[in-house]
């Protein structure tokens, strides 16, 4: 019971710690939102006007408490640039993000294990080295550019694919899966290259063990030792990965949304910082932070259920 | 032992991969014919010739791709030029601009403006409805400029418009404008949107009397607009039926997708994406009435020195820059005025400062800096034209002594500290042109609360100050065209380019039309067979 008690409070903590840092930094940005929005141009009557509908007219401390006010009563105010509820506008790009991230995550999983499985089996041959050279590709090549390299093949050379654009799920089912494939695979690729790796690596270190000597010294099948022993222990750096794949993506798919302008959450936060977008930004910040730390425990959790002894440890 | 596992690993994975496959082929079919199917046909025209001379065809749809999200959709309250250049087309004024920084006459059809140069009459076209069907009379313009003037009782929406004293309706199709003091800039101004009375939701469900209609607006994805079937017109009524802009902020990004032909137009297009398209577009380039400079602050040492100036401007040489940072794709300037501007701008003054080292270096000893000094030059780093075009000027006055840092600090950071407070000492930034020769040349005035220049000059301030109020345009042009030969003398920056707008198009759209101001009138653009 301790155990979720302190994670409750190291939970909440951080986000309170989340928020105000968020704002503080927003503070110190130079840079007046108003100018930002009504560009060079601008009337300084119009910015005037447009400093007291943003309430920057107040002092910072009283904003942040009226935000904090509103935020824990459900409300998240009214986007600065776009005049609209901020609840409102997550709502409709959240299922893009997380569609994408689902997409990308299943994607990873699919390919990485089985091919992480093969290579830890494969170690020291050809095959392998191959498969070793195309992760340390992987986990280099930035995704950006393998999002034009897959888009030029896919979409301009052999246009299975459209080049940018999001087609929703309500709409057109399909089209929503055409519309997220190459972005998921652009975010997809670095993510099997570290499964595959990690996998291989605590694979081997797991076969070196003395319970799989064991094992085989009992004489059972190699195919058993594999699956019922090695593997299970090997899950617990895996979880650990899946949970950093997650994260991983959130901030891959920033680059990958603009890219394919994909109406996201990604790219809603590029645009919102940008243009001083307070509310908006501080939201969305706060529900990144919520989805990274919940993942974290989640994390914790599952390893205690996998694996007994970290109950007693802890 | 191996065999099972082989099969496990490699099974697993080429079934992922056949899935991805297969679920990319078979929806593919079914996308093309919906959306993409007159564009994935005249793909392969454009792939073989330019088809300038085709037969013009009504009709068709053309994506545009945006790099910017529109700021709001009530003309009045939205001040980003991308947003206007797509509300344009929704909205008309009692003028357009033309492509010769003239007016045309649209929602007006003619005016009249009394002796003493404070009476505007227009009269207006009869028959003119809005895109909700309601007819565009006296009182629509009545509504409209009230707004903007802060007739209506509230604060005044455009500073362009607070000379109105009165409005006057004495007809349905007559409006007469009493203003204040002389102002020969009001009759630009007239270009702005009018718009339905008592119509509160222009943010939303903008109304206007322009060729299209706007159609919906999905933020982050899309705004579309459609024909307007009822456009006053008739000459230049629109023959493509629909407007989507698309909402992509990669730059790269939209060139691949009008090589896959899933858009049709890219509006700012960068000479290396040019490149990369290749043959089989159509592409439109020419001067975007812009001033790219490298503004000097006129206010700290040694940059108050004329001489000094001076001696900056025959150190740099345009051309090379216009070659290296516009793969020569820019108007070479002599002073704060675009050629676009055909009536206003004054010729010969781009080659007022041959580039010369000997001479640069002759002034600097003479204003005592036979050594040079050191110059901090701040750029905005989200425009890489600019921090190019700074490599290149370190670079060159580099030849003469003067060492060069460049800072790059980010565009909102740069409105405040070098556009709002002038703390810098030199910068370079493109400033975008006007219709009316004294909103571009009112920058440098002395009272001008964002004279970043920090210059300051009595001749110059009364030459702007005659030009405001001159009606007679011969005359005005002439002040006007002093005054831009004062600041090349007075080397107040160092005048670069006006960078070329390209804008590239699938082969059979034509129709492109390049205005002193950044807009894309579709009413004038068509698909050929």
């Amino acid at each position: 019971m301790r155990f979720y008690i302190r994670k409750l409070v190291a939970f909440v903590s951080t986000l309170i710690l989340v928020s105000v840092i968020t704002f503080l930094v927003f503070q110190v940005l130079p840079g007046d939102p108003a100018q930002i929005i009504l560009g060079v141009d601008a009337d300084p009557q119009q910015i005037a006007a447009l400093r007291e509908t943003m309430g920057l007219d107040r002092s910072a401390g009283e904003r942040y408490l009226t935000w904090v006010k509103d935020t824990l009563s459900g409300d998240f105010g009214e986007s600065i640039r776009y005049h609209r509820p901020v609840a409102d506008m997550l709502v409709e790009r959240l299922p893009v993000t997380l569609s994408l991230a689902l997409f990308s995550l299943g994607l990873t999983l699919l390919v990485g294990l089985p091919l992480g499985i093969y290579i830890a089996r494969k170690d020291g041959k050809l095959s392998a080295l191959l498969l070793s050279l195309f992760t340390q590709l992987g986990v280099s090549i930035p995704s950006f550019w393998l999002a034009f390299i897959l888009i030029l093949l896919f979409s301009v050379t052999l246009k299975l694919f459209p080049t940018y654009g999001y087609t929703p799920w309500s709409e057109n089912p399909i089209g929503a899966i055409k519309s997220l494939f190459l972005p998921s695979l652009a975010l997809a690729i670095p993510g099997v290259a570290v499964v595959i790796r990690y996998l291989r690596n605590t694979l081997l270190d797991q076969s070196r063990m003395d319970y799989v000597r064991t094992a085989r010294s009992k004489g059972q099948h190699e195919k058993g030792i594999m699956y019922r022993h090695i593997l299970r222990n090997a899950l617990i750096p895996v979880i650990t990965i899946v949970g950093l794949l997650i994260a991983d993506t959130l901030g891959g798919s920033i680059v990958v949304e603009n890219v394919f302008a994909l109406p996201g959450i990604g790219s809603l936060l590029v645009t919102s910082i940008g243009t001083r977008d307070l509310p908006l930004v501080q939201t969305m910040v706060l529900y990144i932070a919520i989805i990274v730390v919940s993942i974290n425990f989640i994390v914790d959790i599952l390893y205690k259920v996998i694996d007994p002894r970290i109950r007693l440890k802890r | 032992m191996t065999t099972f596992k082989k099969k496990f690993a490699l099974g697993l994975s080429t079934l992922s991969i056949l899935a991805i496959i297969i679920s990319g082929c078979g929806s593919n079919t079914g996308s093309i014919n919906t959306s993409n199917g007159a564009s994935a046909e005249s793909e392969t025209n454009t792939g073989t010739a330019q088809n300038t001379t085709g037969k013009v065809m009504a009709g068709g749809t053309v994506r545009v791709a945006m790099s910017t999200e529109p700021d709001n959709l009530d003309p009045y309250l939205s001040a980003a030029t991308d947003t206007q250049s797509m509300m344009d087309n929704v909205f008309d004024g009692l003028f357009e601009a033309g492509e010769n920084s003239d007016l045309i006459p649209a929602i007006a059809s003619s005016y009249q403006v009394s002796d003493d140069g404070l009476t505007y009459t227009f009269t207006l076209n009869q028959g003119i409805v809005f895109h909700d069907g309601s007819e565009l009379t006296a009182e629509d313009v009545y509504y409209s400029y009230a707004k903007l003037s802060g007739l209506n009782g509230q604060e005044p929406l455009s500073s362009k418009f607070s000379s109105i004293t009165s409005i006057d309706t004495p007809d349905d199709y007559t409006v007469v404008i009493q203003l204040k003091d002389k102002d020969a800039a009001f009759l630009a101004a007239n270009i702005v949107a009018i718009v339905p009375k008592d119509y509160e939701q222009q943010s939303e469900k903008p109304i206007g009397a322009g060729p299209y209609k706007f159609v919906e607006y999905k933020p982050g994805q899309q705004l579309v607009l459609e024909k307007n079937e009822n456009f006053y017109d008739k000459e230049h009524a629109p023959m493509l039926d629909k407007v989507e802009f698309k909402i992509m902020p990669d730059t790269n990004s939209a060139v691949l997708a009008l090589q896959s032909g899933d858009i049709d137009m890219i509006p700012g297009i960068t000479a290396q994406g040019v490149l990369q398209l290749g043959d089989g577009y159509t592409v439109v380039s020419g001067p975007q009435n812009m001033v790219q400079l490298m503004a000097l602050n006129n206010s700290v040492k040694p940059l108050d020195d004329l001489k000094v100036r001076q001696a900056i401007n025959y150190a740099i040489d345009k051309d090379v820059i216009i070659q290296t940072v516009a793969e020569g794709n820019g108007t070479k300037l002599g002073s704060n005025m675009s050629p676009a501007m055909k009536m206003y701008f004054q010729e010969g003054l781009e080659d007022y400062y041959t580039p010369s080292i000997d001479k640069a270096k002759e002034l600097l000893k003479e204003a005592g800096y036979e050594n040079g000094f050191d110059l901090t030059l701040t750029v905005p780093s989200n425009y890489q034209f600019h921090v190019d075009t700074a490599q290149v000027i370190a670079d060159q006055l580099k030849n003469v002594g003067i060492k060069v840092t460049i800072k790059q600090i980010e565009w909102s950071s740069w409105l405040e500290d070098v556009y709002n407070n002038a703390k810098y000492e030199a910068t370079i930034v493109g400033l975008t042109g006007k219709l009316d020769p004294h909103e571009v040349l009112g920058r440098y005035e002395t009272t001008y609360a964002k004279n970043f220049f920090k210059f300051s000059n009595s001749e110059f301030d009364k030459l702007v100050n005659q030009g405001k109020t001159e009606i007679d345009e011969a005359k005005r042009v002439d002040l006007y065209k002093q005054a831009q030969t004062l600041l090349t003398e007075q080397a107040v920056a160092v005048y670069i380019m006006d960078p070329s707008r390209t804008v590239a198009m699938k082969g059979n759209l034509q129709g492109f039309k390049m205005y002193p101001v950044q807009k894309y009138n579709f009413a004038e653009m068509y698909y050929t067979e």
